[in-house]
């Protein structure tokens, strides 16, 4: 196709996907005096237009109709539980809600904001080294991300400035200084706000915690608690708690987005050209395969173009980017059977379960109040911060109420508690109660990386380009199950010390397989890892191919396993990070940065 | 979509107006059988006149008007269904629609070549033929109890409507009526905010500074739309 494809003129730097990796890399590329031009194929979105108060608090159009979300009918994935399966087309907006447009989920995520534990990035060799080697389960691929904390901790003190988040710390340069996550590691500065306030379901969930014998934190949110001027100008609001978070733009101006908090920098300057409306085919690789030469697109009219750049940088969703890799035929793809080949190869979700816990009749919850980032939470069962050994089992889970607000559609599909009909007068009186009297708590785990757990290309479906799905192929894991089950009966000790009047505590069963027709997250993860062994990883620890050095995939897609925290924060950091490498050593001299 | 349903919303601001001095008593007005002047009955553009008795019916068992709140009937939400008709998520405009369509275990989710608009012709269409056979009359004739008996045949998967299993056609349902009872009024539904009334659900208030550490504390408020309808 790149034969026919008309030819543009050439730039520094082609960026595909225009969400918080994007901006963040085109902003970094253009600080360093290069020409970027940054591939959207949504459309382009504005918070003033698609957070315009009241019509953009519509929870049909938001939550039902997927107003910001990916256009499925274009461009889905296939799923199967095992490679025995014959994989099916995800058809229809359930478990998983990719985005798309400028900002991509960005503008409407929740804004939790966390830094990666440091055990967490060097997992295999921690878990050796506390369990011995025999510990880890069979068919487990257990790696390091091959960078450190310290060495990542700058930037992730940059992303919270530009991100204006809001939380309470814990320890700042050794000395403890605040009410924090006692497991949280030391930083270098405040966070640029303080926490927000606790809506009540967390002022109970903390009290009750700390009753029970656990250590209650502030999550750190990017929903600014008060107003904020970020390092690039950008201006934020105070959040007002309205209850209209994921799914939605921030009508205040309060969740930070690269639309509030970057995009309206990065539109002014003359080294930038922003793109919607074109998606990107494939990366264009010279005769040998070992240099890209840019991108073939569609452009808004149907026609295919190619834009030539001596840099690529890939910052689509996660499974975007691995897709794309595929296709272009960067990094060798991953053979399940020989487990060699890196391209599709740990692939990893997010274990979320989702407890409800019901207070006395003259309790309201309220949960129609609420910040997407905001909430309590312990970690007490997370990362490495507990005793593993008698349990068998590795990762762990965060606990956390976070209460982004529950609308009217939401509270009547989740009906009443066990047992109650789904529709009829048993279901509107069960419904009606949970919602005015009952709060959620999340087991947030992380998801281990299996050897048969992966992503290739489809055999049989095709998107609207005539390309090839990408194919899931994904199951939960006795391991993960019994660290879901083990984490969720802590819940229940909370939820005894909350004098709960019944408790709901929900639980991965044994047996029953990923189901793509429940809402789970969409935190996916892997399938094109960061790491320092070429044969385990497709990225370099600079998240540049091991392959095509002037090719950086920058996204959670680096992830080698999950991890119990949601992921833009660590996404933003290795952009940072990523990016100053670039600027420090690859721009002057282009070559593979780690060897 | 909606000019319709934007009159109606406008004349009920008015009626609204009215009320003022009660409006926040919280008493449910959407139930409230008084209207200064009934606006003229919807006619469906998608449903047939038999479909749409169907609707009628099966909504109002799906939500029936009780002690905590209006029925679907009073909420319009057969309205609401009927308006989501013309719009892009009824003909699969959202959805991946590419051959093959390879049936699979249920857990690999949503298989099927039809749209909305198709599993409520098609899905209708069933419910009435097995209530014509079982009881000689269509759906919307039959006794309340014996409704229901169909209802949760559908839901339950028992019945069969050639190539769509009747659980699909359920939860289609299902979910475009709990949508049209607890969506904003400007889709047709929620009619008065009867639904996020019954619920406690304040709507487009959408701001909650002060209130958010009032701990316990009922909030005042009635509900608003985002025409600016309240409740």
């Amino acid at each position: 196709m790149s034969d026919d494809a008309r030819r543009l003129k050439p730039v520094d730097v082609v960026i595909v996907g225009g969400g918080w990796a994007g901006s963040i890399m085109a902003k970094e590329m253009t600080e360093a005096g290069r020409s970027v031009v940054m591939l959207e194929r949504g459309p382009d979105r504005s918070t003033a237009s698609e957070g315009a108060y009241p019509a953009s608090i519509d929870e049909l159009e938001a939550n039902f109709r997927y107003k910001l979300f990916q256009d499925l009918s274009k461009n889905t994935v296939t799923i199967r539980n095992n490679s025995q399966q014959t994989a099916l087309p995800y058809r229809r907006m359930a478990a998983f809600l990719p985005g798309e447009g400028v900002g991509g989920a960005g503008l409407h995520w929740s804004g939790v904001h966390f830094r990666i534990p440091p055990d967490d990035l060097r997992m295999r060799s921690r878990v050796i080294e506390k369990y011995g080697a025999g510990f880890i389960p069979e068919g487990m691929n257990l790696q390091d991300y091959g960078v450190t904390y310290e060495e990542l901790e700058p930037f992730f003190d940059k992303a919270e400035k530009v991100f204006g988040t809001s939380g309470e710390p814990y320890m700042i340069n050794g000395k403890v200084v605040g009410k924090g996550n006692v497991f949280s590691p030391s930083r270098s500065d405040h966070f640029p706000l303080p926490a927000l306030k606790d809506v009540y379901t967390a002022h109970l969930f903390r009290k009750a915690a700390e009753e029970a014998g656990f250590h209650p934190y502030s999550l750190p949110a990017a929903n600014a608690s008060r107003q904020y001027v970020n390092p690039y100008g950008a201006q934020m609001g105070p959040c007002n708690f309205c209850g209209y978070c994921s799914g939605y733009a921030c009508y205040m101006y309060s969740k930070a987005s690269p639309n509030v908090n970057i995009l309206p920098v990065l539109r002014q300057h003359p080294l930038f050209d922003l793109r919607a409306g074109c998606h990107v085919l494939k990366v264009e690789l010279d005769a040998d395969g070992r240099r890209a030469t840019g991108v073939t697109y569609t452009d808004p009219d149907g026609k295919v173009v190619t834009q030539p750049a001596e840099m690529v940088i890939l910052t689509a969703f996660q499974f975007h980017n691995v897709r794309l890799m595929l296709l272009s035929g960067i990094g060798r793809p991953y053979d399940p059977v020989r487990n060699e080949g890196v391209v599709g190869r740990n692939f990893v979700y997010q274990n979320v379960t989702t407890s409800t816990v019901w207070l006395d009749r003259g309790v309201e919850t309220n949960q129609y109040i609420g910040a997407g980032g905001g909430g309590v939470a312990f970690d007490d069962f997370n990362s490495e911060n507990f005793d593993h050994g008698p349990l068998g089992f590795v990762g762990g889970s965060p606990v956390w109420v976070n209460q982004a607000g529950v609308r009217a559609i939401a509270a009547a599909h989740s009906g009443g508690p066990p047992g109650t009909p789904r529709w009829g007068s048993a279901w509107k009186a069960g419904m009606i109660d949970t919602y005015r009297h009952s709060l959620r708590i999340d087991a947030h785990g992380s998801n281990m990386a299996y050897r048969d757990v992966y992503l290739d290309l489809d055999p049989t479906w095709k998107d609207a380009y005539g390309q090839p799905l990408l194919r899931m192929t994904f199951d939960w894991k006795d391991n993960d199950i019994r660290m879901n089950r083990y984490v969720v009966d802590r819940i229940g000790d909370v939820a005894k010390a909350m004098g709960a009047r019944r408790v709901n505590l929900t639980k991965r069963e044994f047996g029953r397989p990923f189901d793509t027709r429940q809402y789970q997250t969409t935190h996916l993860g892997g399938g094109a890892v960061m790491g320092s062994d070429p044969g385990t990883s497709a990225l370099n620890r600079y998240l540049q191919s091991w392959d095509v050095h002037n090719v950086f995939v920058i996204g959670a897609n680096a992830f080698p396993q999950g991890t119990g925290y949601n992921p833009t924060g660590m996404v933003a950091a290795l952009a940072y990070w990523a990016a100053h490498h670039i600027r420090t050593t690859y721009l002057a001299s282009p070559g593979p940065l780690a060897g | 979509m909606g000019i319709g349903g934007l009159r109606f919303i406008s004349s009920r601001r008015q009626f609204m107006r009215g009320l003022a001095g009660i409006a926040a008593c919280g008493t449910s007005l959407a139930s409230h059988p008084a209207r200064s002047r009934p606006p003229a009955p919807y006619v469906p553009r998608f449903f047939t006149s038999a479909e749409w008795a169907f609707l009628i019916a099966a909504c109002d068992r799906l939500i029936p008007a009780d002690e905590n709140g209006p029925g679907a009937r009073a909420l319009d939400v057969p309205r609401f269904i009927d308006m989501q008709m013309d719009t892009p998520y009824a003909f699969g405009a959202q959805w991946y629609m590419h051959a093959p369509f390879v049936q699979g275990p249920d857990n690999l989710g949503y298989q099927l070549p039809y749209a909305p608009r198709d599993l409520y012709r098609r899905g209708i269409a069933g419910m009435n033929a097995h209530a014509a056979t079982r009881h000689g009359r269509p759906f919307a004739d039959l006794a309340p109890a014996l409704q229901d008996d169909l209802l949760r045949g559908a839901e339950n998967n028992r019945l069969v409507f050639g190539d769509i299993p009747s659980s699909v056609f359920f939860d289609q349902l299902l979910a475009n009526v709990m949508e049209g009872a607890f969506s904003d009024p400007v889709h047709g539904g929620n009619t008065g905010l009867g639904g996020w009334t019954m619920l406690g659900f304040p709507g487009a208030r959408a701001d909650f500074m002060d209130w958010v550490d009032r701990y316990g504390a009922h909030y005042p408020l009635g509900s608003v739309s985002i025409s600016g309808e309240t409740a």
